[in-house]
C-alpha cells in the first residue's frame, strides 16, 4: 500500500499542497480529482520523489519509502516526453534496462505491451511518426514496461479516443489486479465514477474526499428514491419522507431509511402500476462540486 | 486481446540500478544514437579524409608542383659546367644564339653561354633571374648550422593552427552534441520519467562519459591517421618530431573534454528550450575558443605557451606545442595534466549540482546563480 502522510510544499509564497493525507489501496485503481491547480501533479511527483515534500512523509507498506521502492514504480508525468526521433520500442527497452531489467526481458515485455495497446507494427517507427493517441498509447506503456509495482499516472486519458480509452484501462486493471496500487488523475469525472475503486478529492491543495465511490456517496448525500407511477401524490402522506421534487407520476423523495422507502412502494403498487422504483445515485460531478466548494 | 494478467516475474523485488550501471545504459544510448546518425559518420569520414590528404599534401605537395626539372639550354663549351649538378634538363644547342632565341622563346627556362668574368659563365634568363641555376653553377662558401633541428618558425604556426583546430571543433561538436541531448529530454520531458528513475547524476556521468568516448575515438582517429599518413609519407616531421606531442593532445584533449562536457550539460540543463541553448553556451564556447586564438597569437612566446600550458582549458593545445617546440621539462606535461584533472573533478561535482537542480526548471532560462539555490 502507497500512503502520503501529512504532506506539505510550497513554491514560494505559495502553498501547494498542506496537511495531505491519503492511501492508495493495493490492488486497486484509485482516481485523483480536484481542479486545475489543486496540487495533483504536486502530490505525484513527491511520491515519485521527483520532488521532496516540506513536511510529511511518503510511505510504502507502512515503512517511509525508499530509492529502491520508488525506482520499481510506473510513472506517467503530466507533460508527456519520450525521446520524439527515438524508435518506440527501444525507448520503452532503454526505460525498462534503467529500471534494471535485463534487456531481453525488456523487449518481451515492450513487444507484449504494444500488442496489447495496439502498437503491435509500430515499435520500429520514431515516437514522431505516430499519431498524437499512439504517442498516448506509448507513453502508457513507457510506465508499464518494468512491470512496476505501482503506478502513478497524470491525466493517462487525456487525448486518447473512446476505444483507446478502453484498451488503456484495460491494461491498468490488469496491473491492479497483479496487487499494484494505482493512482491516476483525471478531469475527466465519468471517466473516474466509472473506473476508479476509490476517489481522492483534492482542492487548492488540500484532501476535501477521499474513499470508495460508495462511501463518497453515502457520506455527501441523503439516502434518496425515484418513483415512477401513474399518481405519486399520495407519497406525501407519508410519514418519514421528505419529497424532494415532484412533478404528476414522478416523485424523488428522501427517506429516514430503507424501511420507509419499502413502505412507499408497496402503497405505489397497491394504487396501481409501478413504472419504476430506484435508489436516486447522485452523480459524481455533484458531489464533486460540493466538497471542492 | 488478452485480459490475463502480466506475469508478475519470480525474482524477488528488484532494486534500484546500480550507479554504474545505470550510468552505463545512459552512456550507451548516447553512443549508439550519434554512431547511426548518418550525418555524424559522414562528417567524420570527410574530416578522417581531410586530415589524410592533408598529410599527403604536406609531404608530397612540394614534388607534386616543382616535379619537372628545370630545362637548361647550353652551348657545347658551357655543358661540361652543368653535368653532376643535379635537377636539370640540359639542352645543348649548336650556339650562343640558339641559346638565347630557346630562353626566349620560353623552351628553356635559363640559358648557359661562355663569358668574360671570372666564372669564365654568363646565365641567360628570360625576365626573372633563374637563381637556382645561378646558385648551383657558384661557389658557396662553407655552411655551418647550429641548430640544424631548431623549429621552423612557420611550421610552428602551422601545428599551432592545427592543434588548436583540432581541439575547438572536437571540443565544440560534441560539446553541442551534449547539450542538445540533455535539452532534448528536459524539453521533451522525458527526464521526469528518468529522474524518479535513476539519480541525476548519473543521468549526467552517462552523457558526459558516452560523449567522451565518442571525441576520444574521434581525435585518436585523427591522431591515428596523421602518424599513418606520416608513415606512409616517410615524414621525419610527423614521426619523430609529433608523435609525442600528438601523444599528449591526445590525453589532454580527453581530460579536458570531459570537463567541458560536464560544463555543456550543465548550460543546457538551464534552458528549457533547443531555441535558447545558444546563448546558454556561449561562455563555454568562448572557453573553448580563447585558448585556440591565443596559442596562434602567442606561438613564437614561449612566457605565454609556458602559462597557457597549466591553464586547463588552454592546456590541451598549449602543451603539445610545448612538448614539440621542446621547451619542456619532462615532468612538466604531468603536472599540466594532474592541474586539469583536479580542475575537471572540481567541474564536474559544479555541473553536477547545477544539473541535478535545474532539470525540473522550466520556462525562462535558469540563470546560474539561482540554479546553484535550492
Amino acid at each position: 500500500m502507497l500512503s502520503l502522510h501529512a504532506i506539505s510544499r510550497s513554491f514560494g509564497g505559495h502553498r501547494a499542497l498542506s496537511d495531505v493525507t491519503f492511501d492508495v489501496t493495493a490492488g486497486r485503481m484509485t482516481g485523483f480529482v480536484g481542479a486545475n491547480g489543486a496540487g495533483k501533479t504536486t502530490a505525484m511527483r513527491i511520491i515519485l520523489g521527483v520532488l521532496a515534500p516540506d513536511g510529511g512523509e511518503v510511505r510504502w507498506d507502512g515503512r517511509p519509502i525508499t530509492a529502491d521502492d520508488r525506482a520499481q514504480f510506473g510513472y506517467m508525468p503530466e507533460e508527456r516526453g519520450l525521446y520524439p526521433k527515438m524508435q518506440v520500442k527501444e525507448q520503452l527497452v532503454y526505460l525498462a534496462r534503467l529500471h534494471g531489467m535485463d534487456a531481453r526481458t525488456a523487449a518481451a515485455r515492450a513487444d507484449d505491451l504494444l500488442e496489447r495497446l495496439g502498437l503491435g507494427e509500430r515499435g520500429g517507427d520514431t515516437l514522431e511518426s505516430l499519431s498524437l493517441g499512439n504517442q498516448q498509447r506509448a507513453q502508457i506503456a513507457a510506465a508499464l514496461v518494468h512491470d512496476p509495482t505501482a503506478l502513478v499516472l497524470d491525466e493517462p486519458f487525456s487525448g486518447l479516443d473512446p476505444m483507446a480509452v478502453e484498451v488503456t484501462l484495460e491494461v491498468l486493471r490488469d496491473v491492479a489486479r497483479s496487487g499494484a496500487p494505482v493512482l491516476f488523475s483525471s478531469h475527466q469525472l465519468d471517466v473516474v465514477e466509472r473506473l476508479c475503486d476509490e476517489l481522492v478529492i483534492l482542492a487548492h491543495g488540500q484532501v476535501r474526499a477521499a474513499g470508495t465511490r460508495q462511501e463518497l456517496r453515502e457520506r455527501h448525500s441523503s439516502p434518496e428514491w425515484v418513483l415512477e407511477t401513474d399518481d405519486a401524490g399520495f407519497v406525501r402522506g407519508i410519514p418519514g419522507i421528505e419529497v424532494l421534487e415532484f412533478d404528476g407520476g414522478h416523485v424523488r423523495f428522501a427517506a429516514d431509511d430503507a424501511a420507509h422507502a419499502d413502505r412507499v412502494l408497496r402503497e405505489a403498487i397497491e394504487r396501481g402500476s409501478v413504472r419504476s422504483f430506484a435508489p436516486s445515485v447522485r452523480p459524481l460531478t455533484e458531489i464533486f462540486q460540493e466538497v471542492v466548494r | 486481446m488478452s485480459t490475463a494478467a502480466p506475469a508478475r516475474p519470480a525474482s524477488a523485488p528488484r532494486g534500484r540500478t546500480p550507479f554504474a550501471q545505470a550510468v552505463g545504459i545512459v552512456a550507451q544510448r548516447e553512443v549508439m544514437t550519434k554512431l547511426r546518425s548518418k550525418a555524424f559518420l559522414i562528417s567524420t569520414l570527410l574530416l578522417l579524409a581531410a586530415v589524410f590528404a592533408g598529410v599527403l599534401l604536406s609531404s608530397y605537395g612540394p614534388q607534386l608542383f616543382g616535379d619537372s626539372d628545370t630545362r637548361v639550354a647550353a652551348t657545347a663549351q658551357t655543358a661540361s659546367a652543368l653535368e653532376g649538378v643535379e635537377g636539370y634538363e640540359v639542352e645543348v644547342l649548336g650556339s650562343e644564339d640558339a641559346v638565347r632565341d630557346a630562353v626566349e622563346a620560353g623552351d628553356a627556362d635559363a640559358g648557359v653561354v661562355q663569358g668574360d668574368g671570372p666564372s669564365g659563365l654568363v646565365v641567360l634568363g628570360d625576365r626573372e633571374a633563374p637563381t637556382d641555376v645561378l646558385q648551383a653553377l657558384s661557389v658557396q662558401p662553407e655552411l655551418q648550422l647550429l641548430d640544424p633541428n631548431a623549429p621552423d618558425p612557420l611550421l610552428t604556426y602551422f601545428i599551432g593552427i592545427a592543434f588548436g583546430i583540432v581541439f575547438f571543433s572536437s571540443a565544440i561538436t560534441f560539446g553541442q552534441t551534449i547539450a542538445q541531448s540533455v535539452v532534448e529530454e528536459k524539453q521533451s520531458r522525458i527526464v521526469e520519467i528518468m529522474l524518479a528513475t535513476v539519480p541525476a547524476r548519473a543521468i549526467l556521468a552517462g552523457k558526459v562519459l558516452g560523449n567522451s568516448l565518442l571525441a576520444f575515438g574521434q581525435i585518436a582517429l585523427i591522431a591515428g591517421v596523421v602518424l599513418l599518413g606520416g608513415a606512409v609519407t616517410g615524414s621525419q616531421l610527423l614521426l619523430d618530431g609529433l608523435g609525442m606531442p600528438i601523444v599528449w593532445f591526445v590525453a589532454l584533449f580527453t581530460v579536458g573534454f570531459v570537463m567541458l562536457a560536464a560544463l555543456y550539460s550543465a548550460a543546457a540543463a538551464l534552458v528549457s528550450r533547443a531555441e535558447d541553448l545558444g546563448s546558454a553556451s556561449s561562455p563555454i564556447m568562448m572557453l573553448i575558443m580563447i585558448p585556440y586564438i591565443l596559442v596562434i597569437v602567442f606561438n613564437n612566446n614561449p612566457l605565454a605557451l609556458q602559462i597557457m600550458s597549466y591553464v586547463p582549458f588552454s592546456a590541451p593545445v598549449a602543451v603539445p606545442m610545448r612538448v614539440y617546440l621542446g621547451t619542456m621539462e619532462w615532468w612538466e606535461p604531468l603536472l599540466s595534466l594532474a592541474i586539469l584533472v583536479a580542475s575537471t573533478v572540481a567541474v564536474i561535482l559544479f555541473a553536477a549540482l547545477v544539473y541535478e537542480r535545474s532539470l525540473l526548471k522550466t520556462g525562462a532560462m535558469v540563470k546560474w546563480r539561482d540554479a546553484l539555490k535550492r
